[in-house]
């Protein structure tokens, strides 16, 4: 067995340190179970050792997680300190109080997506057994996998203009095996889609988030009848049910957020992957066929005739490789994407429903001392 | 003893063109004895309603009463319906008029204790009239020696009550804009869902995602329903409440004139009795009686004056009371019922998700 999971990550000024854990009974390893700290940096190294891996290139690689991002959190803690004379002491407690948990959300997401990354490698038959895999979870010292420099960010953008450029002319090729065909224009529909729906489901939850407004409104109101004594014990039954529906919206948005946002960023990186994975085959195909038919050309001109055809021995091997696992990687991400959007739509329905049964019976019980004490 | 209005837009655009106007129905049930039947039906344009304002405020808030302002005539909201414009916004304006108007209507009904004519009223002018008592009002600047600290306290209540609303009124304004955008949101990504739920090629799948699509479409109408009932009950509340606070106001500017017209008799009578006590050293007997006479008639006056200024400050007082005790129990009822409908919304939800899960967990 080979479970890998984050046990645990600290937050510094700018990175993020994340403790990965493996318990294992495999014979590569030293001891059992052991961890080793670990920053975003050597999780991108391994992920782009295996893009980089000739032999993986059949299997769809896990995408990367993504960098975490607190600039947007930061920023806004920031200024709250900034502005703290210009509200009252309630006013900005609440407002601290909601954007350390934003903060914190924020954090425990992009702990949970490292955390996917090396599940989704620990569970793959082949990956599993790499050796920069190995040495990734049991090396306990600094992989110095430094940040890649200006040089090699500008050649890796350039790789991949080339490989889209590319990837339009593979695409044009018509596929004569139809699994594949099938495949490639279900996956550039597919991909497309989960991007749109992405985009917008970030969008629908971030305004979701801005109608807790209501709360400080309702705060506001509160002071406005302070003096009058005939509605206090009113406005304060109703600020105490507004206080925690607004705890409860607050939930809301961060269940749909985990549940359908990410499902779909998750998705949208694995629908990529899984293009990537027909690029390459596309790839093999092309050199595959250009060996074909510098063979013809080598038997016609009866030159080089051997090394023509190992090179399209070679090259059909390679083809064949690829399109073997690829087909199994295929199918496996199907039933991988079936069964996560199956469990986190039910999960989502049945939040959904908590809450909402939650703030029924707050509101109902909240009315029913309203009606009946007038 | 009770007297209830209802306004329903009865006859839209009568009339064409410019000449055209809108025509509001104005059922009432009474049992004041006054009135011929206990249900009638009239007709109205809202000119008259402007008229019916000016008539109650002559007559009554110089003595301290509060008449309730009916909301400003929008030339431009008018002209858009006019020009028969398929506009949402002009069909809002319509709603919001009419809501504005009954609720008018029932102010009346609740402020104005004292019997109200219901003939047809005069037509032009006023909005002059309107400006101009609004006008008077913020002229306002005499400095009273106020004797009834009661009166001093409640005016500083009035003021702080009516800045806290403003602020409200901005922050609900900008509620229900963020609902409507949510409500928007939803909307797009509704559609998006229902893409993602054709590409998919697992049947059960893409069934559920076409049904999560049709759960968000849903639930974005609940937002729209939502951010109209926040518009409604809150915004309109605090408008009104906001325009009855002016008019509070007025009622005590009111007493303020009637304070300076005593001083000013005060005043007046001194200055008699300074010519007077002059007209005896200059020895002129003749015109002696003539200041005598004067001074009587100022001597009555100061009384009189004095009386209507104790007789206002006590209505004033009783008004305000009322006044404190109308707002509590209208608070209370708007915002119950917009409990009501946040719970009616909640239980919406739960029927789709409710409807929807069986959906997720056939995905196979």
């Amino acid at each position: 067995i080979l479970i890998v999971d984050i046990s645990d990550a600290l937050s510094e000024r700018d990175k993020v340190k994340f403790t990965v854990h493996t318990k294992s009974t495999l014979p590569n390893f030293k001891q059992n179970e052991f961890s080793v700290v670990r920053q975003h940096e050597e999780f991108i190294w391994l992920h782009d050792s295996f893009v980089e891996n000739e032999e993986y290139a059949g299997y769809i690689i896990p995408p990367a997680p993504p960098k975490p991002d607190f600039d947007a959190s930061r920023e806004k803690l920031q200024k709250l300190g900034e502005g703290e004379g210009s509200m009252t002491k309630e006013e900005f407690t609440k407002m601290k109080q909601e954007l350390e948990a934003e903060y914190l959300a924020i954090f425990k997401k992009t702990v949970a997506m490292h955390e996917v990354f090396l599940c989704r490698v620990a569970a793959h038959p082949v990956l599993r057994k790499d050796l920069n895999f190995h040495v990734f979870l049991e090396y306990n010292q600094d992989l110095s996998v430094r940040g890649k420099n200006k040089k090699e960010k500008l050649e890796d953008f350039f790789k991949n203009v080339v490989k889209s450029a590319d990837g339009v002319l593979v695409a044009g090729v018509k596929d004569v095996d139809d699994f594949f065909e099938h495949e490639k224009t279900f996956l550039l529909e597919y991909h497309n889609r989960v991007k749109d729906s992405s985009a917008k489901s970030d969008r629908m939850i971030r305004s979701h988030k801005s109608t807790f407004l209501f709360f400080f409104i309702w705060c506001e109101w509160s002071k406005v009848f302070l003096f009058c004594s005939l509605i206090n014990r009113f406005f304060l039954k109703v600020s105490e049910l507004f206080e925690k529906t607004r705890k409860i919206e607050a939930r809301v948005a961060a269940d749909e957020d985990l549940k359908l946002a990410d499902l779909l960023k998750y998705y949208l990186r694995e629908s990529q992957a899984a293009k990537d994975l027909l690029y390459r085959r596309g790839r093999a195909l092309v050199d595959y066929e250009n060996a074909n038919k510098a063979l013809d050309k080598a038997r016609a001109k009866n030159k080089d005739v051997l090394q023509a055809e190992t090179t399209q021995q070679v090259c059909c091997q390679k083809f064949e490789k690829i399109s073997e696992s690829a087909k199994q990687e295929l199918i496996d991400f199907k039933t991988r994407r079936v069964a996560a959007f199956r469990k986190n739509l039910v999960e989502l329905a049945e939040l959904e429903l908590k809450h909402a049964k939650g703030n029924l019976q707050l509101l109902q019980s909240c009315l029913g001392v309203l009606k009946g004490d007038t | 003893m009770f007297c209830s209005c209802e306004l329903i837009l009865f006859l839209l655009l009568t009339g064409d063109g410019m000449n055209a106007y809108m025509a509001y129905k104005v059922s009432t049930q009474t049992s004041l004895t006054m009135f011929r039947s206990k249900t009638f039906t009239v007709r109205r344009r809202f000119s008259d309603f402007l008229g019916l304002y000016e008539k109650l405020s002559e007559k009554h808030s110089q003595n301290g009463y509060i008449v309730p302002p009916p909301p400003e005539k929008s030339i431009l909201g008018m002209t858009k319906v006019k020009v028969g414009k398929e506009d949402p916004s002009s069909a809002e304006f319509v709603e919001r008029r009419r809501a504005a108007l009954e609720s008018f209507a029932a102010c009346i009904d609740n402020y104005l204790p004292r019997a109200v004519s219901t003939q047809a009223l005069s037509g032009a002018g006023f909005l002059k009239m309107l400006n101009k008592a609004t006008d008077a009002v913020s002229k306002m600047t005499i400095k009273m020696n106020e004797q009834d600290v009661w009166f001093d306290e409640k005016i500083q209540d009035v003021e702080n009550e009516e800045q806290h609303m403003r602020k409200l009124h901005v922050m609900v304004e900008s509620l229900v804009n963020h609902r409507k955008e949510l409500s928007g949101n939803t909307a797009v990504f509704a559609k998006s869902v229902a893409m993602l739920g054709s590409s998919e090629d697992n049947t059960a799948l893409s069934r559920a995602l076409s049904q999560l699509a049709e759960v968000e479409d849903r639930i974005e109408q609940l937002h729209q329903e939502q951010a109209s009932n926040d518009f409604f009950t809150f915004s309109e509340l605090l408008a009104d409440y906001i325009r009855l606070l002016g008019a509070v106001k007025g009622c005590f500017d009111q007493r303020m004139k009637a304070w300076q017209r005593w001083q000013d008799a005060e005043n007046m009578l001194q200055k008699k009795r300074e010519a007077e006590a002059k007209l005896l050293w200059a020895n002129k007997p003749d015109k002696l009686q003539q200041a005598k006479d004067e001074i009587a008639e100022w001597e009555a006056k100061v009384t009189q004056y004095e009386r209507e200024f104790e007789r206002i400050s006590a209505t004033v007082r009783k008004e305000v009371i009322r006044f404190d005790k109308e707002k509590a129990r209208d608070f209370k009822r708007q915002i119950v019922k917009y409990l009501e409908s946040l719970l009616n919304s909640q239980q919406q939800l739960i029927k789709y998700w409710e409807a929807f899960l069986p959906e997720a967990k056939a995905i196979a």
